[in-house]
Order: structure tokens, then C-alpha cells, then sequence
């Protein structure tokens, strides 16, 4: 299975061993899609973990020991392509730049999904709902 | 010097040149303007934004027993359309939104659904549910019906469009401290952003922006199809300040336009909802100018580095009507990405779409190549610069001296 997650931090109480071990020790793939510190806020980081169900939960277990704040990323965002018209007005909200305005493209809206953290503002704004929200 | 029959011609003979207006840019920076104006016979421009003022006139047919709509009431999808008009003659107007609707009840509001939609829906060919009430007169007792229509299956349907292709426009910021949701998206508060809302450099009425050859009967592109300009927008306002070669430097002309509805294609009429805000419709416009001299050409060749807006602030005053700008900005600086305002970095966002406008500005290209479009001669003139036009303030609280 493959499964998306969210690790809410505060800086320094994670370090990249913390993540690694996910590999070593438990035997799941993972892929970091994002990676936002601040340093007098909260950080965020949104990974992707590909493994067995079994060890992905104990994955978790073991994220959570280590005083860190898991969500799971369970709504899946996807852009309908013949809705979009490219205006643009979702790249105003998407704090990550999942949405971004292509200027090498005449200014076509591009969608990468990897940095999409699934917070649901673009779908909310679209004005032509090209923007939804799938949940697993 | 070229005239419109001349260039109409060459389209015949299939030997017409035609560019876009972003390629005219290109072209005159690299060739000036007048050897582009002798190469070049016809500028397409082409725009695509969320414009208001849009609507649609349907004349429904007669049923059995008759009904006199007019001055009763009807829905369509459950959006109310005008029937103050004859007995089965309607107006949807893109804006409108069903009775049941919360509207900014729960705010901000989602509008769904609106008159935008129903017109999307309609020229898509879809069903649409009509439902209308009547007080029954001896010549048409009739008092109710409810049944579906299509474009198939009503007599006319016409889109007329009281404004629509504003003449540049705001770029709007947010200096409150609160969110504010606009008719210019969502504007964060302390200016965390700023949105505009013009395709700029091939925005139809900044290319001709003195009306040298737009004018009243102008064919053009029209929400996929053809339609015409059928007179000035309403809030036309050519007297405004302007460059020193004569470019708005803020909204100024606006088109009212006219076309068949029932020949457009549902990808340049999109029903949209603004988040708090409400309900209204992408439409694309293209605009062909013939390049009949080289003033024309001139103008015709601005780029957004030379085309201005006006940064206002939608927090106060947009909403109370203070006439403000707090500074002014390049298309080529909104295009850039991020624009300075009272000294600080702001990042900007479109609203309205350039690539769809680019597309526009093509297709509009290749029906004048192909022979499927002649340019026309305007019957009249738009009311230019230095007109006697002033625009007026609905002031409250007026005495009727009589
Ligand atoms: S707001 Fe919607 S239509 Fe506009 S660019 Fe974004 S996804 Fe596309
Ligand atoms: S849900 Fe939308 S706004 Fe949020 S990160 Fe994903 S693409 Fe961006």
C-alpha cells in the first residue's frame, strides 16, 4: 500500500535519522514530498510511504513515540483537466505551489501534485470546481 | 493605407496575413512598426475573464394552451430569469442565483449554481428545467408549466451582453486586516497579495484603445462563436487619464455585445462561483482589428510593459467608493509575479485566464486565414476621448423637487 502522511514539528525535534529509520527499520519506501521548516513556527513535512500495512502502522507507532504529530493524509486532490480554464486564482491560495502559474507556458496553471498537501483551499476557491477532493 | 474591403479581399483570395497581438509585439520590436503595418493586414485579440454583465435572451415558443410569462414568473434549473418582457420571451442573466440559495448566509458563500451555469449548461445542449407561473389572462389562460427546453427546441436564443471586455482594469489589494472574498478572488489581509484581471498586451480594447476601427457592428469572437459589437458597455468611460501616446491608464471602454447562442461552444462560456461572492461566467471575446495604417500598427504593438493599472484597495476604498489609486503597475510587472506597493513586495495572481486568451486570439487567427470570418465595417463609432460622457454616482436620498 501506499499512503500519504503529514508530520507537524517543531524545529529540531526531527532529525533525518528519525525518517530514515522508517527504511532500515521497517522496511517501508518513502518519499519526501515537502519539507517546510520555519524556525518560529511550526514545520510541516508530507511524505509518501509505500510498504506493508503491518509495517507501516508500527512506522507510525514509532513516529509517534518520538513526540512527533502524524495525520494522515487521506483526501486526495486531483485537478479535472477539461474544467480548468487557467485563470489562475487558485495559485493565490496554495501556500505549497502545488499550483503554480507556468510564465514558460503562457501562463498556464501547472498542478504538482507531489507538493499538494491536501489542504483543500484550491477546491474551495476554483471557480469552475475543476479542483476536488477524493477521499480513500 | 489599407481599407477593411481591401483586407477583405485578401482573406478571399487566401492571401491574408494575420497575427495575434502578442505576435504583433514581437514582430514590431523586431521590424517596428512601419514595415509590421504594411506585412501585417489583421491583429486578432482575444480575452477571457469572469465578466458579470452577461446574459441571455430565449424566446421560449408558444405552448397549448398558451401562457403570458411576461410579468409572471420563471425559473430555469431553478434560477430565475427576467419576464418583464412579452409573453414568452426571457433573459438569464449570468449573475442570478435559485431562490433557495444561502447565498452569504453561511459565509462566505459557495453559489453553486447560477445564471452563468444555466447559460454554460444551454449552449452545451443540455436539458434544462423550466418551470414558470402565470396569472392567466382570457388570451392566455394558462397558469402554469413545467417541462424541459434545449437549444434544439426553443425559437431564438441569443446571448446580449451589456458589459463585457473592460478596457484594462483594477489590480486589487486587501490593506484591512480582516479576508476579504471579492469578485477579484480572495484577498488576504495586510497586502499579502494582489489580483488582476486583464490578458494586457492582447486584451481586445487596449489594442485599439482610441476605437480607431472597433466600433458599433464590429464582428467578432464570441463565447466560441460569432457575435457583434452592438454598442458601448454601460459605464463606458473614455475620459479617463491616459498615457502619453494615449493608452487608458485604468478601466475605461467596455463593449456591449451581441451573438447566437446557440452556435457558441461551452468552452468559452464557463459558469463560475466566486466564493463569497456569487455566481457569474467565464466568457471569451476576440476582437479583430484591421491594421489599416500605421497608427494602428503602433498601437496594435503595445506590450505590457507599457500598458498600466491602478492598485486598489478593496478593503476600504472599493467598497465605500473612495476614488484611489495607491500606485501603478506594468502588466509586464503583474505578469513578473510580484509587484511593489507602499514598499513592500506583494505577490500577484491572475483572475483572468491569458493562455485561454492566447487561444482565443488563435482561433480567431485561423478562421480569418481559412476564410471563415470578414471584418466588418463599424455603422458607427464608439464615444471616444474628449466625448461629452460623464459617468454618474447613484447618489441615496435624492428629492424629487416636483
Ligand atoms: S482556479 Fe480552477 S480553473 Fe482556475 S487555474 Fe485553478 S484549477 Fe484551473
Ligand atoms: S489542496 Fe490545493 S491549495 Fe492545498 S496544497 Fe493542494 S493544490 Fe495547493
Amino acid at each position: 500500500m501506499k499512503k500519504r502522511i503529514l508530520i507537524r514539528f517543531k524545529k529540531n525535534t526531527i532529525d533525518k535519522p528519525i525518517v530514515y529509520r522508517l527504511a532500515k527499520d521497517y522496511d517501508l519506501i518513502f518519499n519526501i514530498l515537502r519539507a517546510h521548516v520555519y524556525p518560529k513556527a511550526e514545520s510541516i513535512m508530507v511524505l509518501e510511504i509505500e510498504g506493508e500495512e503491518e509495517n507501516f502502522e508500527r512506522g507510525m507507532e514509532y513516529l509517534k513515540s518520538k513526540n512527533l504529530q502524524i495525520e494522515p493524509i487521506e483526501q486526495d486532490i486531483t485537478r479535472d483537466e477539461n474544467k480548468c480554464v487557467h485563470c489562475g486564482i487558485c495559485t493565490s491560495v496554495c501556500a505549497t505551489e502545488a499550483l503554480f502559474i507556468d510564465r514558460m507556458k503562457k501562463m498556464r496553471v501547472g498542478f504538482d501534485y507531489e507538493k499538494c498537501v491536501a489542504c483543500e483551499l484550491c477546491v474551495k476557491v476554483c471557480p469552475v470546481k475543476a479542483m476536488n477532493v477524493y477521499f480513500d | 493605407m489599407k481599407s477593411i474591403d481591401e483586407i477583405n479581399e485578401k482573406i478571399k483570395s487566401g492571401k491574408v496575413v494575420v497575427v495575434t497581438a502578442e505576435e504583433m509585439v514581437e514582430l514590431v520590436k523586431e521590424k517596428g512598426v512601419k514595415m509590421a503595418s504594411e506585412i501585417v493586414d489583421v491583429v486578432t485579440t482575444g480575452t477571457f475573464g469572469p465578466m458579470c454583465s452577461t446574459g441571455m435572451f430565449i424566446n421560449l415558443g408558444h405552448s397549448s394552451p398558451r401562457i403570458k410569462i411576461g410579468g409572471g414568473k420563471c425559473f430555469l434549473n431553478e434560477v430565475p430569469a427576467y419576464t418583464g418582457l412579452a409573453a414568452v420571451d426571457i433573459y438569464i442573466g449570468a449573475t442570478a442565483l435559485p431562490e433557495e440559495d444561502p447565498r452569504n448566509s453561511v459565509y462566505p458563500g459557495s453559489f453553486k449554481y447560477g445564471g452563468g451555469h444555466v447559460i454554460e449548461d444551454f449552449v452545451a445542449g443540455k436539458n434544462i428545467k423550466l418551470l414558470a407561473y402565470a396569472y392567466g389572462t382570457d388570451c392566455y389562460p394558462r397558469r402554469k408549466i413545467e417541462t424541459y427546453i434545449n437549444r434544439e427546441n426553443v425559437n431564438e436564443a441569443y446571448l446580449y451582453n451589456p458589459r463585457n471586455c473592460y478596457q484594462n482594469y483594477n489590480v486589487a489589494v486587501n490593506l484591512s486586516s480582516r479576508i476579504l472574498y471579492t469578485y477579484m478572488g480572495i484577498l488576504k489581509p495586510n497586502l499579502q497579495n494582489a489580483n488582476y484581471c486583464s490578458a494586457g498586451q492582447l486584451s481586445p480594447l487596449l489594442k485599439d484603445p482610441n476605437f480607431r476601427t472597433i466600433g458599433i457592428g464590429t464582428r467578432i469572437f464570441l463565447g466560441g462563436g460569432i457575435g457583434f459589437v452592438a454598442w458601448q458597455g454601460t459605464q463606458h468611460n473614455p475620459n479617463v487619464p491616459r498615457t502619453e501616446s494615449g493608452i487608458p491608464r485604468m478601466p475605461a471602454g467596455t463593449l456591449a455585445v451581441i451573438g447566437d447562442a446557440k452556435k457558441m461552444n461551452p468552452r468559452y462560456l464557463r459558469g463560475a462561483s466566486f466564493v463569497g461572492y456569487g455566481a457569474t461566467i467565464f466568457v471569451g471575446v476576440g476582437v479583430p482589428i484591421p491594421v489599416l495604417d500605421e497608427e494602428v500598427a503602433y498601437y496594435a504593438s503595445r506590450g505590457d510593459d507599457e500598458l498600466l493599472a491602478q492598485v486598489v484597495d478593496y478593503g476600504n476604498d472599493y467598497p465605500e467608493n473612495v476614488k484611489r489609486s495607491l500606485c501603478e503597475v506594468t502588466y509586464a510587472q503583474l505578469k513578473s509575479g510580484t509587484i511593489k506597493v507602499n514598499g513592500k513586495e506583494v505577490p500577484c495572481y491572475p483572475i483572468s485566464s491569458y493562455s485561454m486568451a492566447v487561444e482565443i486570439a488563435e482561433t480567431l487567427k485561423e478562421w480569418i486565414k481559412s476564410g471563415l470570418f470578414y471584418l466588418t465595417n463599424p455603422v458607427e463609432s464608439l464615444p471616444k476621448a474628449g466625448s461629452n460622457l460623464k459617468i454618474c454616482a447613484l447618489e441615496d436620498g435624492r428629492i424629487d423637487p416636483m
